[in-house]
C-alpha cells in the first residue's frame, strides 16, 4: 500500500513539473531551485512532514524533500542554539545527501570517461 | 543593438525593427512544432512514480534491517544517489531522462546526476581547475539557494519565536 | 584597379576563383546518415568512428578532424603544404581552440575566423577575395565542429539528462576544407555576398532555425538583388543549419518580398540526418554540417554536373554562453557563396 502511494504521489509531483517544463521554457537548474525553494517554504508553513508521513518515499525521494530537510535543519539548530542556529542547521541537515553527491561523483570522475551521446 | 533601422530594404517591409519582433517571435511559436506534451507528461508520471517506489522499497528494507527511521531515511538518499551515479558514468542516466523528462529531474537521482556528470566530463582539464571547479555547475545553485533560502525561513521563524515569548 | 564590388553588399570576381577540390572528415553519426549510407554512397572522404579520434579530450578530437581534412584535402589536390599561402579557419569553441591546435601545425600562415555555423561561408568568402585579388595563387578554407566540444561549450556535460526540444538540432561531428586556385578547378565562385548581423531579438537558444533564418533571407535577398538576379537563377540555394523549422520561415520570411526560394531551397542540416531514424529533431548543425556537406556531397554533385549553379550560404548564430545568460537575443549572420561547376 505504501508502495502505491509512493508511486501515485511521486509521480503526480513529477508530472506537475513535466507539464511546467513543456509550457514554459524552463531550464532543469531553474527547475531544481524552484524545487529546493519550495520545499523549504512547505516545511516552513508545517505542511511537508505529514505529507512525508502519508506519501512516504513519494515525497521525500523529489528534491522538494531535500528542501524540507534543510529548513528542518535550520529551525532544529535555531531551537538549539538560537541565533547562531541559522548558520548550522542548513548544511548539517544536508550534509548526508550533499556529501554523498559530492564524493560518490568525484570517485566516478576517476573510475569513468566521458562518453558521446548516440 | 542592430544596424537594422536604418536599411531602407528592411526584410519585413516595417521601418523598425521592434515594429516587427513581437509578431515575428509570434510567428516563430506558432509555426515551431513542439512534443506531444501528454506523452510527456505521463512519461514523466512513469517514471518518477518508478524511482519514488524503488525509494519506498530501499527504506522498508533498511528499516527491517534495524535501522532507525532517521538513518533508514539517509540511507535512502545515500542509494539513491549512488545508482545514479553509476548510471551516470555508464552512459545510461540521460536515456532515462530523455524518456523520462521531469521523472528523473525532480528526484534526488536528478541531482546526483547533476554533479557526476560534469565531475566526469571535466576531468580532461585537471583535478582543481577541472573536476574540482565544474562539479558545481548545475548543482551550485541548488545548493546556494537551499541553503540562502532555508536560512531565510529559519531567519523568519527565529524573529517570530523572539516576538510571541 | 577594376571594380569588383556590386550593389550594396557583394562581389562580382571578374576573375573567378576556382576550386581546385575539397576534403572532409564525419563521425559515426553522420556515417550512418543519408549522406553516409544513403543513395549517394559515401559522401565523406574519411569517417573516424572514435568520437575521441584517438586523442585525449573532445577539443584535441576535434582539432584532430580539421587536421585531417586539411591533409586529405592537400593530398587530392597534388600540392605540397608549402604552396597553399593562407588558410582562413576557424570552429565553435572558445577562442578557436580547435583551429589553433588543428591547422596550426600545418606551418601555414593563419586567419582564425569566427562565424559560428557560417564560418564555412565566412573562410571561402575570404579565401576566394584572397586569390582574386591576386594575393595568393592557393588558399584553402577549413570549417569543423564536434558534438562533444559543442554540448560542452554551450549546454550541458555529456552525461547529464535534459530533454530535447523539437526545434533543436544536433551538431554535426566533421570537418571540411577547401583549396581554392587562381588556376584550375572543377568548379567556380563567380560572387559572393558577405552577411550583416541581423537581430530580431530573438532568444529560445533551442530554435537556432528560428534565430538564424532573418539572417539567411536578408543576405539572400541583398544577394539576389545586388546582381539582379532571381532565385531561379540557381539550380538550388543551399543553407546550412537552418534545419526543418529554419527552412519554413525562411521561405515565408522570402515570400513577404516576393522571393520564392521553395522549389530551389535546400539545407545542410536536413540533409546530413535522417530526421526519423536518427533522432535529430530539426535537423544538424554547426560549422561542420555545412562543410562535410559541401566538401562531400555538394562537390560530386557539382562534379558529375547534377549541379550546375548553386548559392552557398551557411548561417551562424552567435551568441556566446555569457550572452544568454545574460538575456541578450541571439544575433545571426549568414554568407553567400555563388559556385558554378566548370563547363
Amino acid at each position: 500500500m505504501n508502495y502505491l502511494i509512493a508511486f501515485l504521489v511521486g509521480g503526480a509531483i513529477c508530472a506537475l513539473v513535466q507539464i511546467l517544463m513543456d509550457k514554459t521554457k524552463m531550464m532543469p537548474g531553474r527547475i531544481m531551485v524552484l524545487l529546493v525553494c519550495t520545499g523549504s517554504v512547505l516545511g516552513f508553513l508545517g505542511i511537508y512532514d505529514n505529507f512525508i508521513d502519508f506519501a512516504g518515499a513519494g515525497a521525500s525521494v523529489p528534491l522538494l524533500g531535500f528542501g524540507n530537510t534543510l529548513f528542518e535543519g535550520v529551525k532544529k539548530a535555531v531551537d538549539e542554539n538560537g541565533f547562531l542556529g541559522l548558520f548550522m542547521g542548513g548544511f548539517t541537515a544536508g550534509a548526508v545527501g550533499i556529501s554523498g553527491a559530492l564524493i560518490f561523483g568525484y570517485i566516478a570522475s576517476l573510475i569513468f570517461k566521458p562518453k558521446i551521446k548516440k | 543593438m542592430s544596424n537594422n533601422e536604418f536599411d531602407d530594404m528592411n526584410m519585413l517591409g516595417y521601418d523598425k525593427l521592434s515594429d516587427n519582433t513581437e509578431v515575428y517571435n509570434k510567428y516563430v511559436e506558432e509555426i515551431t512544432p513542439t512534443t506531444n506534451i501528454y506523452l510527456n507528461v505521463l512519461r514523466a508520471y512513469l517514471v518518477g512514480g518508478i524511482i519514488c517506489t524503488i525509494g519506498e522499497f530501499i527504506h522498508t528494507m533498511l528499516m527491517n534491517a534495524g535501522l532507525s527511521e532517521k538513518n533508514a531515511a539517509y540511507g535512502q538518499i545515500l542509494i539513491l544517489i549512488s545508482v545514479a551515479i553509476i548510471l551516470t558514468g555508464f552512459n545510461v542516466y540521460y536515456k532515462i531522462t530523455k524518456f523520462g523528462g521531469a521523472g528523473s529531474l525532480v528526484p534526488i537521482t536528478g541531482f546526483a546526476n547533476s554533479v557526476a556528470s560534469p565531475a566526469i566530463e571535466y576531468q580532461k582539464e585537471g583535478q582543481v581547475f577541472g573536476i574540482g571547479c565544474k562539479i558545481f555547475t548545475i548543482a551550485g545553485p541548488v545548493i546556494l539557494y537551499g541553503i540562502v533560502c532555508s536560512w531565510l525561513l529559519g531567519l523568519i521563524y527565529f524573529i517570530w519565536g523572539i516576538i510571541t515569548k | 584597379m577594376s571594380v569588383q564590388y556590386i550593389g550594396k553588399q557583394s562581389i562580382c570576381f571578374n576573375n573567378p576563383p576556382k576550386i581546385l577540390c575539397g576534403g572532409c572528415v564525419a563521425g559515426e553519426k553522420e556515417s550512418q546518415g543519408p549522406l553516409g549510407q544513403g543513395q549517394y554512397g559515401n559522401t565523406f572522404d574519411e569517417v573516424v568512428m572514435d568520437p575521441m579520434c584517438g586523442k585525449n579530450s573532445w577539443e584535441e578530437a576535434e582539432s584532430e578532424l580539421q587536421y585531417m581534412a586539411s591533409n586529405i584535402a592537400i593530398e587530392k589536390s597534388g600540392l605540397k603544404k608549402e604552396n597553399i599561402r593562407y588558410i582562413f579557419a576557424g570552429d565553435l569553441l572558445g577562442q578557436n581552440m580547435a583551429t589553433s591546435f588543428g591547422v596550426g601545425s600545418l606551418g601555414i600562415p593563419l586567419f582564425g575566423l569566427y562565424g559560428a555555423c557560417s564560418t564555412m561561408g565566412e573562410s571561402l568568402c575570404l579565401a576566394a577575395m584572397t586569390i582574386s585579388g591576386g594575393f595568393a595563387s592557393h588558399a584553402m578554407a577549413v570549417a569543423s565542429s564536434h558534438f562533444a566540444s559543442a554540448e560542452k561549450t554551450f549546454r550541458f556535460p555529456l552525461g547529464y539528462g535534459s530533454q530535447r526540444k523539437m526545434s533543436a538540432t544536433w551538431t554535426v561531428t566533421g570537418s571540411g576544407a577547401v583549396i581554392l586556385s587562381d588556376t584550375s578547378g572543377f568548379a567556380k565562385i563567380t560572387a559572393i555576398t558577405p552577411g550583416k548581423i541581423i537581430d530580431y531579438d530573438f532568444k529560445d537558444k533551442e530554435n537556432m532555425g528560428a534565430a538564424m533564418a532573418p539572417a539567411a533571407a536578408d543576405t539572400i535577398y541583398h544577394h539576389l538583388t545586388d546582381l539582379g538576379i532571381k532565385a531561379n537563377h540557381y539550380d538550388k540555394i543551399i543553407t546550412g543549419d537552418l534545419g526543418y523549422v529554419g527552412q519554413t520561415i525562411l521561405i515565408d520570411l522570402l515570400k513577404e518580398k516576393d522571393i520564392d526560394i521553395s522549389k530551389v531551397h535546400m539545407d545542410c542540416g536536413i540533409e546530413i540526418f535522417d530526421k526519423e531514424t536518427q533522432d535529430t529533431h530539426s535537423g544538424g548543425s554547426g560549422c561542420g554540417c555545412s562543410a562535410v556537406v559541401l566538401c562531400g556531397h555538394l562537390f560530386n554533385l557539382l562534379k558529375r554536373k547534377k549541379l550546375k549553379k548553386i548559392l552557398f550560404i551557411p548561417t551562424g548564430a552567435l551568441l556566446s554562453p555569457s550572452s544568454s545568460n545574460e538575456g541578450l537575443s541571439i544575433p545571426s549572420i549568414a554568407h553567400a557563396v555563388a559556385i558554378e561547376a566548370d563547363s
